[in-house]
């Protein structure tokens, strides 16, 4: 099989998965998104360990492995982020991240003593997020 | 041992004493009395073997270099003559008498280690001054006394008056220790040395190439130290520290310095009768001024401040006419006298709870509550006033001698002006000192009205400390025959003349203020006045702070009441309202210094404020005005913050396959 036909499967894979990190509000589906662009990845990273090991006398095949690696990184990855987003549903009753902008700059704070206050207000936002959190 | 090694414990053991008591008084309050009295004890006993050893012979000297220091070597250096030996003496008798006294009169106060520690380190360094014979040792030990006197000053630093007053003392002592350094530099320069045996014997062959401005660099750190006009006003503001350390520090020991340094380095002095002369107008305003304002105080404790004044003003006097020996002789007896005169003040400010002399005017039988301090203080009083046969007569008379001595032409190289200046002012004031220890007297002891009240009775320390000291004003007078071998040989009886002028004018001095005080006190029954300490059963030292305290709300003033009953105020009439404050010499010094320097504090905080700080914040809003505009693109949403680092990663490709193509 030549190289191209799994070199384009793997760059129409992430592309699809770069919109949907870009375009999807539910954070469930950014999620899934990632997934595809991590195996986009590990096609590539296989495709490419074959077509090179094809020439080579002797190989270790380090793509394939790497692979795996990937493969058990992007499961920790996942199980993570879903729990995130379940606290995150559990609070806010929403997973859509359009919503979910506390790390925005308020336009108030203008000058160090407004930033302490803007700080201050953040700290109190997780404050009580973490509270929630804790009763949920 | 061999007696300078004898002489070299005498300023150590106090100074060993103070450390032991800093390092030690939190954790073993129990050594902390020890530890004040006994170093001290020591010290006097070495003191008075030294004496005993030298006895006014030859001078001892002995002197070890520690370690070269460049041009003018600065050795550690003993020179004890007659002089040194005998106001060694005089210093170790005071600090121990003080030190007693201090166990009782600060018997509950919870900063005494600290202030015993204080005391100690301070006669230490007293010590060190009186025979020291090199001037940059002496200066240590001349520093180290300020910074103690500030220190105890403020011991009740509880009240703003004790606050201000230290730093007063401190700085108004400064002020005449930034010449007196530069003076003392510029003799070791003439001189090419700083020992004094070294300093004296350039001066006898004329070796000094500026003896007039010398002395006068000099003249201006004794006259803050001595608390001669016009450098004395910290000395009655300094009345707001204990009365036992008024009596070591501001009476009998530290603002003697002054007049000992002199007395050392006479030669100096004489070699200028310009700076003879100065020194003359000097103790003369002192001692004129200083005897007015004391008739026109309230405070008993400032009442004596200003005869300490006028005392130092002549011993100031002695020397412009260049007699030492009746300066250091007047030194002696007023020290062991006016240390007396302050304890006893301390045991009436405990038994009155008062400090005020209008309200003990108007106490009956205070003399029977404290009978050792009315005795030993009448004892006191006539020395002061230097009444025969006890010992402020001799000393007195010894001075006004000299002054007369050199009036009459008998003197080499000594204007003969000085001698007429120090003998007039020394007779007025002699009728001066007549008219207020009479008025003190009368005020403190003779009051009528409501009975005294009962705060208890003094601890055994501070009354048995009375009696010891009464001794010597008593008793010293019959010391002037053998004493004249001490100092320069010089006869120190006193002259039929002057004495029966003096002695006159301080009997009619004090005759007139009975006059006057028979006049008056019947007002006293109409203007009732007094207040009366908030905590009789506390110590002393606490009646003390708190009458201090309540001076001011109770009568208006620290320094004068509204009294008319004042014998003062009838004697000095029109004068009496400038007398109270001192001559407004305060006010003068406000606003000639104080006030400017206020402004140019003003200014600069003003040029800190307003100017520096604009360019600072000028140069902080342009990263301000950036960070600004760059926070718009923080708007929380992950996803444009991805999106960006997409458009970020095309760019770097791009341009990185550009580069690497050539194109």
């Amino acid at each position: 099989m030549h190289l191209t036909y799994p070199a384009v499967l793997s760059a129409l894979l992430f592309c699809t998965g770069l919109y949907g990190v870009l375009a999807r509000r539910n954070a469930i589906l950014v999620l899934m998104s990632v997934e595809l662009m991590l195996n986009a990845v590990n096609l590539n990273l296989v495709a490419f360990d074959v077509w090179l090991s094809r020439a080579a006398e002797e190989t270790l095949h380090s793509g394939q492995a790497l692979t795996l690696f990937t493969i058990a990184i992007a499961a920790a990855e996942i199980g993570i982020g879903l729990a995130i987003v379940l606290a995150v549903y559990r609070n806010r009753g929403t997973s859509d991240i359009d919503k979910l902008r506390d790390t925005a700059e308020g336009p108030d704070s203008d000058g160090p003593d407004s930033d302490g206050r803007g700080t201050d207000g953040l700290d109190s936002e997780a404050l009580a997020a973490q509270k929630a959190e804790a009763t949920a | 041992m061999t007696t300078t090694t004898l002489a070299v414990l005498v300023p150590l053991l106090p100074f060993l004493g103070a450390a032991a008591g800093l390092l030690l008084g939190r954790t073993a309050p129990g050594f902390v009395r020890p530890l004040a009295v006994l170093p001290t004890l020591a010290a006097f006993v070495l003191a008075v073997l030294v004496a005993l050893r030298q006895g006014g012979g030859r001078s001892i000297d002995a002197a070890t270099e520690l370690t070269p220091t460049g041009s003018v070597p600065i050795e550690l250096a003993l020179h004890i003559d007659g002089f040194a030996a005998l106001v060694a003496v005089l210093v170790g008798l005071v600090a121990t008498c003080v030190q007693i006294y201090s166990t009782g009169y600060l018997r509950d106060d919870a900063r005494y280690p600290s202030y015993a520690a204080l005391v100690s380190l301070f006669t230490s360094a007293m010590l060190l001054v009186v025979y020291s014979g090199d001037l940059m040792v002496l200066l240590v030990g001349w520093e180290i006394m300020g910074i103690c006197s500030y220190f105890l000053v403020g011991h009740y630093w509880e009240t703003p008056e004790a606050r201000a007053a230290s730093i007063k003392a401190f700085l108004v002592t400064k002020l005449g220790d930034v010449p007196f350094l530069i003076g003392i530099f510029a003799l070791a320069v003439d001189a090419g040395s700083f020992r004094i045996t070294t300093v004296l014997g350039a001066v006898a062959s004329g070796g000094l190439d500026h003896p007039t401005l010398i002395a006068l660099l000099l003249l201006a750190g004794v006259a803050g130290k001595s608390a001669q006009f016009p450098l004395h006003t910290w000395l009655p503001d300094a009345m707001a520290g204990p009365t036992p350390v008024s009596a070591l520090i501001h009476a009998a020991t530290m603002v003697a310095a002054g007049v000992y340094f002199i007395a050392r380095l006479l030669p100096v002095f004489a070699a200028s009768s310009a700076a003879l002369l100065v020194m003359a107008v000097m103790a003369a305003v002192t001692m004129l001024g200083s005897g007015l304002a004391a008739l026109a105080q309230d405070d008993i404790k400032r009442v004596l401040a200003y005869s300490t004044i006028g005392q130092l003003g002549y011993m100031t006097g002695a020397l412009a006419v260049g007699d030492r020996g009746a300066a250091v002789f007047h030194l002696l007896s007023h020290g062991a006298f006016k240390a007396l005169l302050f304890l006893a003040a301390g045991v009436i400010i405990h038994a009155a709870g008062t400090n005020s002399l209008a309200a003990t005017s108007r106490m009956k039988g205070l003399r029977d509550r404290v009978p050792d301090a009315y005795w030993t203080m009448t004892v006191a009083l006539l020395a002061l006033a230097a009444i025969p046969p006890f010992s402020g007569f001799f000393t007195k008379e010894a001075v006004l001698g000299a002054a007369e001595h050199v009036a009459t032409g008998h003197a080499e190289g000594i204007p003969g002006a000085a001698g007429w200046i120090v003998l007039v002012t020394g007779l007025l004031t002699a009728l001066l000192t007549g008219a207020y220890a009479m008025r003190l007297w009368l005020l403190a002891f003779h009051g009528r009205g409501a009975e005294a009240p009962d705060h208890g009775k003094q601890p055994l320390a501070m009354n048995a400390v009375l009696w010891l000291l009464a001794v010597p004003s008593l008793a010293f007078g019959l010391a002037t025959g053998a004493l004249s071998d001490w100092f320069d040989g010089r006869d120190l009886t006193p002259t039929l003349t002057t004495s029966v002028l003096g002695t006159g004018l301080a009997l009619v001095g004090g005759l007139v203020t009975y006059g006057a005080w028979k006049h008056t006190t019947a007002l006293a029954a109409r203007v009732p006045m007094g207040a009366v300490a908030a905590h009789p059963e506390g110590d002393a030292a606490q009646v003390e702070a708190e009458a201090l305290a309540s001076h001011a709300p109770a009568y208006g003033d620290v320094a004068a009441a509204p009294d008319p009953a004042d014998p003062g105020r009838l004697l000095l009439g029109p004068l009496h309202r400038h007398a109270a404050v001192g001559f407004h010499l305060d006010a003068v010094y406000t606003t000639l210094f104080v006030r400017p320097v206020q402004a140019g504090a003003s200014l600069v905080r003003f040029l800190d404020r307003e100017v520096v700080d604009t360019y600072v914040h000028g140069a902080g809003a342009v990263p301000r005005l950036l960070g600004a505009a760059v926070r718009r693109a923080q708007t929380g949403n992950v996803q444009t913050y991805v999106s960006a680092l997409l458009a970020g990663t095309v760019v770097l490709a791009v341009a990185a396959v550009l580069v690497a193509t050539g194109a």
